[in-house]
């Protein structure tokens, strides 16, 4: 970077100090797939950067009504959990994994999901839920949590995400 | 980590302009760090977001998350947005002469 810069110093002075603006796209449903979204998005907001999530496929669980206090660890199909599949398919294990996992959460202040989303919400981060998936599943705004702000094409998501980073998890 | 003369005191200060040194810090240190970083008026609100963050990182010796602050400090997480609007955390440390948070919540 350093011998970069040197070559090109008009680069270098010409590379944005911060970043202003990211737009997090959230297209998991499981309890790994939904906390760094909202854990990035907080964190943007907490240090002065604006945040939008976009929730998309079952992503939309974080802010659904009747699942985003239920979200779960995946315990199959899921290497990081360094466990055998049929021990993970087990009844009852997701929820044991999750239980221990939030446990854990807690101890460093980390809120569980459905506090977090109002958490986020109210530090400014606007939430929008997919239109594609929202079509495909039948649901309407009335499925959501309150915070949610509107249902959005991804046309509308690129207008919005204009002039930010965008991140998909 | 570089001195600089702050309300006629001489302060450390790091890179980023937090104080290294909480003791060096008083009331009219924190009205110009504040008034440098946008917020021109201190009101009784600002003042107490400042002290929470100060007295809790003295007390523990890491400064409160943003959930601890808008749940235990008398100021809801939407208030301390409108007070803090460049990150309440950050800025409230910087203002109550304490390190940078280093927590990611």
């Amino acid at each position: 970077m350093n011998t970069y810069t040197l070559d090109h110093p008009e680069l270098a002075l010409s590379e944005p100090k911060t970043l202003e603006k990211v737009a997090i796209v959230v297209s998991k449903g499981s309890l790994e797939g939904i906390y760094p979204a909202l854990i990035m998005a907080n964190g943007a907001r907490m240090e002065g950067i604006e945040a939008d999530l976009f929730f998309t496929f079952f992503g939309l669980d974080a802010i659904r009504k009747d699942r985003f206090e239920k979200i779960k660890v995946a315990t199959v199909g899921n290497p990081g959990m360094h466990m055998p599949t049929w021990l993970g398919a087990l009844p009852g294990f997701s929820a044991l994994a999750t239980k221990m996992m939030q446990r854990q959460m807690e101890k460093i202040d980390i809120p569980p999901i459905p506090e977090f989303i109002e958490l986020v919400a109210d530090s400014g981060v606007r939430l929008y839920a997919c239109k594609a998936t929202v079509d495909m599943f039948g649901l309407t705004m009335a499925d959501f949590v309150p915070q949610v702000e509107g249902i959005i094409s991804v046309g509308e998501f690129y207008e919005q995400a204009a002039g930010g980073q965008i991140i998909f998890t | 980590m570089t001195a600089t003369m702050i309300a006629e005191t001489s302060v450390d200060l790091d890179a980023e302009g937090f104080m290294t040194v909480p003791e060096q810090w008083n009331e009219e240190i924190a009205a110009e760090l504040a008034a440098e970083n946008g917020i021109a008026d201190l009101t009784a609100r600002h003042w107490l977001v400042v002290k929470f963050m100060r007295e809790r990182f003295l007390a523990t010796g890491a400064a409160p998350s943003i959930r601890a602050l808008g749940k235990e400090s008398g100021v809801p997480v939407k208030e301390l947005y409108e007070l803090f609007p460049k990150g309440p955390a950050k800025l409230a440390a910087k203002i109550g002469g304490i390190p940078k948070p280093q927590g990611c919540i």
